[in-house]
């Protein structure tokens, strides 16, 4: 222990003096669970890298690995970029909580961030975004869109996560259409295009004429514009090439501020174990160009996320009750990321079980 | 929970679409086993022709040449199937497991620039007053044409198999090919016909995925589709009509499934997509009383020694 | 004209060349692959074959090829000896995954308890979880005659689902903030199968290395070898000489599916630390090319299962370190199972030029 800690103070001081005279590269990597090219998730992870790369020029070198299967492959290929000198390693999926933890431990130096997870450490930083927030917009416009009434839902699987942004989307559309019933279908997959075209296809035939969707691919989006009059939200990308319509806005994830925010810490020597939760305000989640809505659809989702972004509005304000019927939060009320972060009921008034 | 949202019509429209990949795919691997050829490279041989139909409709602006690049993409890969076993006279399950292993890692090289793109739509069946019939119209005359393709082929193939010479051959060398040898067929020559003739199937099942029924390129899309399509080939007990029986009930869970969720139906997914597996292996135990469908020589190399 | 000629025994010289010329080809044609992709083909090359041993590195990839290596060559041998006897288990993959449920479960049922004979008793839960996996195939083929291949196949899809509902449901973490996945076994010290993890070090490679020992002494000492080996030779011999193939099949399907459950339980328990949805990674799978590429040999599959190691970590460190897409990996892995699967040929038979007789 003792040695441990000499070792680790030597080597701070030896960091602290190669940064004052640091002429070499910072050294980014990146860890990806899925392909870079999956059009979703790791492609947006991958344009923050990009943009790491293009703000910083030849101060940085960023390396990644794609396609990292969760558990001892990943604590390897975190260890091998640590150990190639990555000065500031992001680990992308919930997966690989475990893996950074204790990648992070052996080696004190290197800074870690790890996305979507709840454990930190002195050199491990946690970050992640209030996608649900996005939800709010988009279910505002699902509410005053649908004409059915019946909006479909397609999830990957019954966690917080996704738990969260599907009540965010049921409170703000039920506010501007008290009449709105959502449709909910667990795919049990974060990826398989064949799979999610599958259950789009299925809501859409049970009259859902507005998609919402909770899985990494366009297939959705791809369903709807065959099956005509339908409304889609781009997922995690902008997924701009089915704009104007069926994909009317979309909820970006938008690492790139985050990412070069950070790094800029690295290299300044500032950089410190924080528990970042962005939202709109933060820019970590943008609203996609909404296209193709009218006039005033558009205008009202604006001033949603405008809303939020300002701080005017809550995704969760009470009064809102479980869905069993016990009351969760008061007039006025907001919930309190605890809640959220464990989040595994729906609130009142969506009739669909969830199954455990 | 509302039950009555279900419109059987448009459930059993979709679940065709649905089965489709899997029918072409286990349609062709059929024909390989037959011959006596186990070939586990289907999902490789799949997602490579959904990369190649995708490619070359995204370029050409033509859906039908991207089915004919992907039947042939689908053989090409097969080749090296052929060579391996055939030629090379190596294990068959080990050269198909190395070949899904060699499909994926290509298409996702060849897919490179195709992420994000849109294909031209295939044209669908439109025949006047048939096609809105109300009830049948969408069921049996509303699909696109590749889906019509593939019950074609189920029944070229019950017809080949049951009625002409070629059919007859491709049996005696599956069952027993030093007897066929004997006889002077040409043992070799008719399972790399078979296996080619299985990878063009798996390639346009692939494109089936990539052009239609999705229709986007993404990496792995066909996301284990082949492995079903072998189950599928032992469900039928080496059958053409119950591989369309068998695609359409294993397409039928699936979509069902969907759409009871939709319903609202809380229902244990992971125990329901166990079934068909659980169905198959039921289906095996009550077939292998009857052993006369099962080629005898499935997997056996064979090697002319004069 | 080419005429191939079967070898009245399999050439001793072809079977160690050919690993090396197949190797040496796929340098050659991967090289090519990859210089077309933009890289540096000698480079590329080097960062897959020789950083992992001898790089600047080497102290901690050395390590990691014993994690990576274990479970290949500890199912391989298992599976081996079916396949020397004509049995084709390749539900691997199911009886890895049911064990590692079933191990990981007893460990859980423990938690927090801190006792010695916690790991034990997860061992023989996962080597049990494989068994009455491999158990299912092996009982309908001896009670019913149903193809092994098949329904071992069938089960791996059930045991992915398995999996799935138990990250979801049963086992997973209390403590977890509702995602998926049980507890991390390597913060729970009575259920670790680690021995050393700096040296890489844990009991999945222990026993694969007995597996392999035992694996030898079975086939080359003992009768129940003889007769595994005598059934796949000449199944009808193996008949007079008294094989009862019901429990020769019993046999063959248990052990592999134990030792693919035993696999499944180390690694749970130590480098993967938790039952997730994803926990699977295709060890089974390629446990049988492993199998394939070691002859069916138990010191062939140790070699085999080296190598197979060294590419999927070198292939990992080219993807960093050089920027090659996974997905060229993939395909370099192909080809160096091509090569060693066509190459065999020239070690089972003998290729004469032949002049075509005259009609």
């Amino acid at each position: 222990m003792k040695l441990t800690a000499l070792l680790t103070n030597a080597a701070m001081v030896l960091g602290l003096a190669t940064g004052v005279a640091a002429q070499d590269k910072t050294k980014v990597g990146f860890i990806y669970v899925g392909p870079v090219g999956d059009g979703g998730y790791t492609y947006q992870h991958d344009q923050g890298r990009l943009a790491v790369e293009e703000h910083f020029g030849d101060k940085v070198e960023t390396v990644y690995q794609e396609s990292v299967p969760e558990g001892a492959d990943a604590e390897r290929a975190i260890t091998q970029m640590a150990l190639n000198g990555a000065d500031l390693i992001f680990t992308t999926s919930f997966g690989f909580m475990d893996p950074t933890v204790s990648t992070a431990k052996k080696f004190p130096n290197v800074k870690f961030e790890h996305a979507t997870g709840f454990k930190r450490a002195d050199n491990l930083a946690t970050y992640s975004a209030r996608f649900y927030e996005g939800r709010t917009v988009m279910g505002t416009i699902a509410g005053m869109m649908t004409k059915t009434n019946k909006i479909g839902y397609i999830g990957a699987y019954p966690i917080p996560e996704v738990v969260r942004g599907i009540n965010a989307a049921y409170i703000a559309a039920k506010k501007v259409n008290p009449d709105v019933e959502f449709n909910i279908i667990w795919a049990y997959t974060w990826f398989d295009p064949a799979k999610e075209a599958d259950a789009a296809k299925a809501l859409l035939e049970q009259g859902a004429d507005v998609l919402m969707q909770h899985t990494d691919s366009t297939a959705p989006s791809a369903a709807a514009e065959k099956a005509g009059n339908v409304i889609t939200f781009g997922q995690a990308s902008d997924m701009a090439e089915y704009k104007p319509t069926p994909r009317v806005s979309s909820i970006i994830d938008d690492w790139s501020p985050y990412y070069i925010e950070r790094v800029q810490q690295v290299i300044d020597g500032t950089w410190k174990s924080t528990d970042t939760w962005g939202g709109i305000d933060s820019g970590m989640v943008a609203i996609g160009e909404i296209t193709g809505l009218p006039e005033e659809v558009k205008k009202a989702a604006e001033a949603i996320r405008d809303q939020i972004a300002s701080g005017e509005l809550n995704s969760f304000t009470g009064p809102l009750n479980r869905q069993d019927g016990t009351p969760w939060l008061a007039e006025g009320e907001t919930a309190d990321d605890e809640t959220l972060l464990g989040m595994n009921f729906y609130v009142e008034g969506i009739k669909a079980e969830m199954p455990n | 929970m509302d039950l009555s949202s279900i419109n059987p019509v448009l459930l059993v429209a979709s679940l065709m679409v649905a089965a489709t990949p899997i029918l072409l795919a286990a349609i062709g691997e059929l024909v390989v086993e037959k011959a006596g050829v186990l070939n586990l490279g289907v999902e490789g041989m799949m997602i490579t022709g959904a990369i190649c139909g995708f490619a070359i409709a995204v370029e050409t602006g033509s859906p039908w040449l991207g089915f004919a690049g992907a039947a042939i993409g689908g053989a090409a890969l097969s080749l090296l199937f052929v060579l391996l076993t055939q030629v090379a006279l190596a294990n068959q399950v080990a050269s198909g497991l190395a070949l899904t292993l060699f499909g994926l890692g290509l298409s996702a090289l060849l897919g490179q620039g195709y992420v994000g793109i849109k294909p031209p739509p295939t044209p669908r069946l439109d025949i006047p007053f048939l096609s809105d019939l109300p009830g049948l119209g969408p069921v049996l005359f509303g699909h696109d044409l590749i889906l019509y393709l593939g019950i074609a082929l189920v029944a070229a193939v019950w017809a080949m198999l049951k009625y002409s010479r070629a059919g007859l051959i491709l049996r005696a060398v599956g069952e027993s090919h030093d007897a066929a040898h004997a006889l002077g067929y040409k043992v070799v020559r008719i399972r790399i016909m078979a296996i080619l003739f299985g990878g063009a199937c798996a390639g346009l099942g692939g494109a089936y995925i990539s052009l239609v029924r999705v229709p986007q390129w993404t990496e792995g899309m066909t996301a284990g589709v082949g492995w079903i399509a072998l189950a599928l080939v032992v469900f039928a007990s080496w059958k053409p009509w119950r591989v369309l029986l068998g695609a359409y009930l294993f397409g039928g869970i699936t979509v069902l499934q969907l759409n009871l969720q939709a319903a609202g139906v809380a229902i244990p997914v992971e125990y329901l997509a166990m079934s068909p597996y659980l169905i198959t292996i039921l289906v095996l135990v009550i077939l292998s009383k009857d052993k006369s469908n099962a080629p005898a020589s499935l997997g056996k190399i064979f090697h002319a020694s004069h | 004209m080419i005429v191939l000629e079967k070898r009245p025994q399999p050439s001793r010289n072809w079977s160690l060349a050919t690993p090396v010329l197949a190797v040496l080809a796929t340098m050659i044609f991967g090289g090519l692959l990859f210089a077309a992709l933009g890289k540096n083909p000698v480079e590329a090359i080097r960062t897959i074959f020789w950083d992992p041993l001898f790089g600047e590195f080497a102290f901690y990839y050395r390590p990691q090829l014993l994690v990576k290596g274990a479970p290949l060559v500890l199912i391989a041998i298992g599976l081996s000896l079916g396949f020397k006897a004509g049995i084709w288990n390749i539900g691997a993959e199911g009886q890895y995954i049911m064990g590692a449920i079933t191990g990981a479960a007893v460990g859980l049922a423990f938690y927090p308890l801190d006792a010695w004979y916690v790991f034990p008793l997860m061992v023989l839960g996962g080597a049990l979880g494989g068994w009455v996996w491999a158990m299912i195939p092996a009982i309908l083929k001896v009670r019913f005659g149903t193809n092994e291949i098949l329904v071992s196949l069938m089960l791996v899809y059930v045991a992915e689902q398995m999996l799935a509902s138990m990250s979801l449901g049963l086992l997973r973490n209390p403590e977890g903030h509702g995602f998926p996945g049980s507890r991390n076994l390597n913060d729970y010290a009575a259920a670790n199968s680690w021995i050393h993890q700096n040296a890489g070090l844990h009991w999945g490679v222990a026993a694969a290395l007995i597996a392999v020992i035992f694996a030898y002494v079975l086939l080359n000492r003992h009768m129940l070898g003889f007769h595994i080996r005598l059934t796949g030779e000449a199944p009808r011999a193996a008949r007079f000489a008294g094989v009862n193939p019901a429990r020769l099949i019993l046999f063959c399907l248990g052990i592999s599916g134990a030792l693919a459950g035993l696999a499944g339980l180390f690694e749970v328990a130590g480098p993967a630390g938790q039952i997730t949805i994803d926990f699977n990674i295709g060890y089974g799978f390629t446990a049988i090319i492993v199998a394939f590429l070691g002859r069916l040999h138990p010191v062939g599959i140790l070699l085999a299962g080296g190598l197979m190691a060294l590419t999927y970590i070198g292939g990992e460190i080219a993807q960093s370190q050089l920027g090659l897409p996974a997905a060229a990996i993939q395909v370099f892995q192909g080809m160096l199972l091509f090569f060693l699967l066509a190459l065999d040929l020239l070690t089972n038979f003998r290729i004469r030029l032949h002049k075509k007789e005259a009609a």
